[in-house]
């Protein structure tokens, strides 16, 4: 019997070690992919186990955390959300997140390993740190002064300070409240239905994420290739152009919504917006110079990121000739967003040099100390500084005397471009208005600011008169939030 | 046998009467070592959900404290020469349950489980105090093999007249309490096995008809073992308990096996188990549910309902790694239902870690080792059989539910013996440990004043 008894014991001995051994199967050996489970909830539990980081905008915070005591603590809030909404984007329990909430996720939620004091210690702890903060490029009067522009119209606005490249507004309207998408009870399902399902994509961010065609701000581009290539020496030269412009190859006339555009001399097109002068003028540079300054400018660049991506802007290169005409007044294929246009304008102020557009100025531990700045990004040259030059002449000029009027700031240089863009099958879509342009206070050694204003649903006819009579006077509060700072519009 | 002036003792005098050690010392610095570390988890879970020592850390230390010091000294009466580590044991997990059932409480506040187990540790105790200073021989057991196979029974049958709870119907409420009368069964049922086949075993052995290499006993003795085998399993079917089913069974075989010595045996009751498992596995939904779950303990994710109870619980030892979140700091409980009883195992590998799953594994291993051992110095073939098939209940349950909540085996519905929630587990332990307890002071009191084993 004792033996028996001996083997019964072994028996019993070799359970308790296969429970031994699985034991370490599961909790070590294959702890990584349980850990990672997207249905493992303890991943989520610690993610909103502490306050996010904050964004900060002039050195506040737009964003806050709420403790609900609930399982997934902490939910976040947000000072002014649709204001916003642009560049924080939402950080939802229950959708993801994105834009500034997406792209600087790790910082605000605090598993970015730049964030732990020394290397391993949260390993060590099996802690992680809080999360930091993200401080933005913005400004808070002119994102302000821009969204109560637009208010109550479907558009968008990027503002960039043109030395640097740091964007200085970015807003989209309608906006939403990205508030309330935040937890993950019904109410924040029925939001998203509601705000997914709206007919007016609140959700979208028009300013960078949504493309239109330039019209006839697009000019800036046409006219920078052409005194660029060497089309134009002569700003006051006559052109030669006909009008009615018929279209190369086709049948097709091009009329203009001013009269009086025939032959007439760059300087004054570009300050009456005369397609058929530009067009022409497109097609006399040719397809290759075209696209050139175009992609110099950033066109079809599909690598940009601010941090988030921004929409790839387009000037098609296979083009014919009568498709270049129409290319070169920022219809046909072309098509931008408004930060592409804010840069186009911002490289016209800044001397030719085009400063890469970016929106996180500094990253900082919830302690305060700084983890990491943007730093100088990479500068490349639009366009030859004497061309950047004449261009600024000629947009100061459609601002003081041509379909700008409406930007102009007593005390400041402003330069900028109206544009009325066709759109819809047949071009029966209400025009979009668009205004670009840049200011330079009578004390400052550059320019301080360029802006790009789109206004979907403008209310005037089908004039040239539209992007100086809806967008301009939007550009103008804008630049001066940027260049009287705490003047006039306060907060 | 000392000449004058020499202490020489000669070669061929007989070996001198040595006194056993009764290490009733050691026992008492281990119970206190356990109930130390109880308190210090009680007090850790405190400090780490609320960041204060709980209010209730020196009440429930000193009732531990006092609980064990008085099945301390019924031992040091009346079972001198016991095993000093199976009292140790036994508290100390008794206490870690405590603490892993408090730690559950306090994510679950309209549910608060810790006192009432409390409530039952002491009944556990009181019963094993009872046990220790009332059954001076184990043998008195043999005398009473038909009744306790009779009150088995009965205990077993009861449940069937209560509405069942959770799918399975083996609670009985009295007065407030759920007792699941299973639990005291197992005893009864290892008290019967023993006695049964420690007067029948030689006949089981080598009676009856050779079937090619099989010696089959005969009807007349084999009988009435299958039949109460076949009746208990049978009635837990019925029940939906499949882990006490299996417990039973892997009991039976055990003992048939320690008291013949036949391997056939084992081999034929292997085969007719597998027989009964896929049979069951197949025609029985709520069985072949849990077959699946353990082979595709994933699958409710894929289908995109979320992680079910095994998914939760493998996620929760995962989660505790090597060495554990530390108590108070997991997320065991969204295992949801059932956390504080069948899968507070998954609460010990959350927080404790791999670290501290080995060591309560380590601690039944010794708990069964000390059994064992009590059975292989015994004499008499009752009570190794009794020491051997409570030992064994102790590994097979620790098996069954260890198994099936890390995915090792299928989940079969079983209270791990001390830590689990559930009062009549835990009298049942209590009782398994005090007849423990009784046995190895039989066991080791037979040598005192003899040459040492």
């Amino acid at each position: 019997m004792t033996r028996h008894i001996r083997h019964a014991a072994c028996f019993c001995a070799l359970l308790l070690v296969a429970l031994l051994v699985n034991a370490t199967r599961i909790q070590v050996v294959q702890a990584g992919s349980y850990d990672d489970n997207p249905a493992n909830r303890r991943n989520s539990i610690a993610r909103y186990g502490q306050p996010r980081g904050d964004i900060l905008v002039d050195g506040a915070p737009v964003t806050g955390s709420r403790d609900t005591r609930e399982q997934l603590r902490y939910e976040r809030t947000y000072a002014d959300g649709p204001l916003y909404a642009p560049v924080t984007g939402f950080a939802s329990q229950e959708y993801g997140t994105t834009f500034l909430e997406h792209s600087e996720d790790d910082v605000l939620s605090g598993t970015d390993p730049m964030l732990s004091g020394f290397p391993l210690w949260n390993d060590f702890t099996r802690s992680r740190p809080l999360g930091g903060d993200v401080v933005t490029t913005l400004d808070r009067a002119a994102q302000r002064a821009a969204y109560d522009g637009l208010r109550g119209r479907k558009g968008a606005v990027a503002a960039i300070e043109p030395s640097s490249g740091r964007i200085l507004a970015l807003v989209s309207t309608p906006s939403y409240n990205p508030a309330a998408l935040s937890g993950n009870d019904a109410t924040v399902g029925r939001s998203w239905a509601r705000l997914n399902g709206d007919a007016d994509k609140p959700m979208l961010n028009r300013a960078v994420r949504q493309t239109y065609p330039p019209g006839s701000t697009f000019k800036v581009v046409t006219a920078a290739a052409a005194l660029d290539a060497g089309v134009v020496t002569d700003l006051d030269a006559p052109t030669d152009s006909p009008v009615p412009y018929r279209l190369p190859g086709t049948t097709t006339s091009l009329t203009n919504a001013s009269d009086g555009c025939e032959d007439l001399s760059v300087r004054e097109a570009f300050k009456w917006s005369c397609n058929t002068v530009f067009a022409k003028l497109g097609v006399d540079v040719g397809v290759d110079d075209m696209a050139a300054t175009a992609r110099a400018f950033g066109f079809n660049d599909r690598a940009l990121r601010i941090p988030f991506s921004v929409a790839q802007s387009t000037f098609d290169s296979s083009l014919d000739r009568a498709q270049l005409a129409l290319s070169s007044i920022g219809q046909y294929n072309t098509r931008a967003t408004p930060l592409q246009m804010a840069m186009v304008s911002a490289a016209v102020a800044n001397n030719g040099q085009l400063r890469q557009p970016y929106l996180v100025e500094r990253i900082i531990r919830a302690g305060g100390a700084t983890v990491s700045t943007a730093g100088s990004l990479p500068a490349r040259q639009a366009m030859y500084p004497a061309t950047a030059a004449r261009l600024k002449e000629l947009m100061t000029e459609v601002v003081t005397e041509g379909t700008g009027t409406n930007a102009a700031i007593p005390g400041a240089t402003v330069g900028g471009k109206t544009g009325t863009a066709q759109h819809g099958i047949g071009n029966a879509g209400t025009p979009y208005a668009w205004f670009v342009s840049w200011a330079q206070g009578e004390r400052d050694m550059e320019a301080k600011v360029a802006v790009a204003v789109v206004v979907e649903d403008a209310e005037a006819d089908r004039g040239e008169i539209s992007g100086g009579g809806d967008a301009a006077p939007i550009a103008r509060s804008v630049m001066e939030a940027v260049l009287n700072p705490g003047s006039k519009s306060g907060g | 046998m000392t000449n004058a002036g020499t202490t020489v003792v000669e070669a061929d005098a007989p070996a001198p009467a040595v006194r056993l050690p009764r290490r009733r010392g050691i026992e008492l610095a281990l119970i206190v070592l356990a109930v130390l570390l109880s308190v210090y988890g009680y007090c850790d879970v405190g400090l780490a959900k609320n960041g204060t020592v709980p209010p209730g850390a020196a009440g429930y230390g000193a009732g531990l404290g006092v609980l064990a010091l008085l099945a301390h000294i019924a031992v040091r009466l009346r079972a001198p020469y016991a095993d000093p580590l199976l009292l140790p044991i036994g508290v100390l997990l008794n206490g870690v349950g405590l603490v892993l059932i408090y730690r559950l409480d306090l994510e679950t506040p309209g549910d608060r489980a810790a006192p009432t187990q409390l409530v039952w540790s002491t009944l556990g105790i009181a019963l094993f105090i009872v046990v220790v200073l009332l059954l001076r021989d184990h043998r008195v057991l043999q005398r009473y093999a038909y009744v306790s196979v009779a009150a088995a029974m009965a205990l077993l049958i009861l449940p069937i007249f209560f509405p069942s709870v959770n799918g399975a119907r083996i609670w009985i409420r009295v007065a407030g309490f759920s007792i699941q009368p299973g639990e005291f069964a197992k005893v009864l049922l290892a008290v019967f096995f023993a006695a049964y086949l420690a007067a029948n075993r030689n006949a089981l052995a080598y009676a009856g008809r050779r079937v090619w290499r099989l010696q089959l006993p005969t009807g007349r003795v084999l009988g009435p073992i299958v039949a109460v085998w076949l009746l208990s399993v049978g009635v837990l079917v019925l029940e939906r308990d499949l882990g006490t089913s299996l417990l039973f069974f892997g009991l039976f075989v055990v003992l048939l096996y320690v008291a013949t010595g036949r391997t056939g045996w084992i081999a034929v009751g292997l085969l007719l188990a597998s027989l009964g498992a896929v049979a069951v596995g197949w025609l029985e939904p709520h069985v072949h549910n849990r077959v699946e779950d353990w082979l595709h303990p994933f699958a409710s994710i894929e289908a995109g309902q979320g992680p079910n109870q095994l998914a939760q619980s493998l996620f929760s030892f995962a989660a505790g790694g090597m060495l554990g979140t530390g108590l108070g700091l997991g997320h065991s409980i969204l295992i949801g239902f059932a956390a504080k009883s069948d899968f507070i195992l998954a609460t010990a590998g959350e927080e404790l870690g791999l670290a501290g799953i080995s060591a309560i594994i380590l601690l039944y291993a010794l708990l069964v080792e000390r059994g064992y051992r009590a059975g292989l110095a015994l004499r008499d073939p009752f009570g190794r059989l009794l020491a051997v098939g409570l030992s064994s209940i102790v590994a097979l349950q620790v098996f069954v539910i260890a198994g099936g909540v890390t995915g090792l085996i299928p989940l079969t519905g079983m209270a791990m013996p001390f830590l689990a929630q559930g009062g009549s587990s835990v009298v049942t332990n209590w009782a398994i440990v005090a007849l423990l307890i009784r046995v190895s002071d039989s066991a080791r009191s037979q040598y005192d004043g003899e040459v040492g084993p």
